[in-house]
């Protein structure tokens, strides 16, 4: 965080990230118990998680106010993680027809 | 020997340089488990649906460990706030909160291992009848436990130990079901004799069980050790570290600073690893 003094401003803050992230957490979990269709599932667990990630990263990180120079190591970090994943479901696309039985 | 740029910020970064460490090794870490999540994925589209594990995990237990993480990430930067605000007393506090909740994450855990290695699958050779659910029915793959409730038990072992037939207590359902019919825990659980000339694998929920148990335990493994690297980072500073505190105030709120960010990398992995393994 660029500027210390207000610290105690933000106390608050953190708390109700925190309360958010744990309210997160049991939606999941009742999310998983209804039956979506197994693919819509999938969809809103990421979802939810990819959220409550980005809310760490934000505030518990301080990535909401950070110099330009993490930005750029996170620019690179991004870019080769959404490349790997874009590997990953090519692969997939790619894959052998399923021709093993139990 | 000085060490350059422990609390000013060097001039061409803007920031102290165990910040930018940090997010460096961070970043690295983000395709450490980044290429873990992908060979999931790639695990689990290519596995036949029916052999991918469903409901094998506690989940009220999983749900309780990732509010013991979220807990200790809040701890975590109520510590550095605390330090920032001058309150020592308040950051020894919070900081001794975070180890006991990473330690109580590794105790959880543990125990969730070990109901792993005592839960099996077992083969047949050909269907027999069980009671699935409320029904008999005629199944030639059935998940439970062993009488006794040994470890690491294996079609090898029961032979060796010249043993006719098992006493197998069946689960109520086969994960084999779909998700959600392999949490219901419906009917009696009654101990059956299965002949061992019967069996054509019998293994406990480990790796060698399947690619699921497999990416499971890497990726809980991988994690766990990141608890364990963190609790000890974060207790030394609570511990001898915190000495700092005295004699260079903010190098040691910028230590605690870097670890934190650490700490908070492992609930984020955390997150994912949660509804991905357990949930879906």
């Amino acid at each position: 965080m660029s500027d210390h003094s207000d610290v105690s401003k933000h106390i608050r803050g953190y708390l109700i990230i925190g309360a958010t992230l744990i309210v997160g957490t049991v939606l999941t979990v009742l999310a998983s118990y209804v039956d979506l269709g197994h693919h819509w599932n999938i969809v809103l667990a990421l979802i939810i998680a990819t959220v409550k990630a980005s809310l760490v990263a934000l505030f518990f990180m301080h990535l909401i106010s950070e110099k330009q120079m993490i930005y750029t190591v996170l620019g690179f970090t991004a870019f080769f993680f959404l490349g790997l994943m874009f590997i990953t479901i090519a692969a997939y696309n790619d894959f052998p027809a399923l021709t093993t039985t139990r | 020997m000085e060490i350059p740029y422990t609390t000013q910020a060097r001039p061409d970064t803007g920031i102290y340089n165990a910040k930018v460490g940090i997010w460096l090794f961070l970043a690295s870490e983000v395709m450490l488990f980044g290429a873990l999540f992908s060979s999931y994925i790639l695990l689990r589209v290519g596995a036949l649906p029916e052999n991918w594990p469903h409901g094998l995990l506690n989940i009220p237990i999983g749900t309780f460990n990732t509010v013991v993480l979220i807990v200790s990430s809040i701890t975590v930067v109520m510590a550095w706030a605390s330090l920032k605000m001058k309150q020592f007393g308040r950051f020894k506090i919070y900081q001794a909160i975070t180890v006991l909740c990473a330690l109580a994450f590794l105790c959880i855990k543990s125990f969730e291992y070990h109901d792993k290695f005592t839960h099996y699958e077992v083969w047949l050779n050909k269907p027999i009848p069980v009671a699935h659910g409320t029904e008999q029915v005629q199944v030639q793959r059935l998940t439970g436990h062993l009488e006794g409730k040994p470890m690491f038990m294996t079609l090898a072992k029961v032979k060796a130990a010249g043993k006719e037939k098992i006493e197998f207590i069946p689960d109520a359902h086969h994960y084999s079901e779909g998700a959600l019919a392999a949490r219901k825990h419906d009917g009696e659980h009654k101990v059956i004799e299965i002949a061992t000339a019967d069996i054509k694998r019998l293994s406990a929920f480990v790796p060698a069980h399947s690619t699921y148990f497999a990416i499971y335990f890497t990726l809980t493994a991988l994690h766990a050790l990141h608890v364990l690297g963190g609790a000890l980072v974060i207790g030394f500073l609570f511990g001898p570290g915190s000495k700092m505190w005295f004699t260079d105030p903010e190098r040691f709120t910028n230590r605690v600073e870097v670890s934190g960010l650490f700490w908070h990398f492992v609930d984020l992995v955390w997150i994912f690893l949660f509804p991905v393994l357990y949930l879906l």
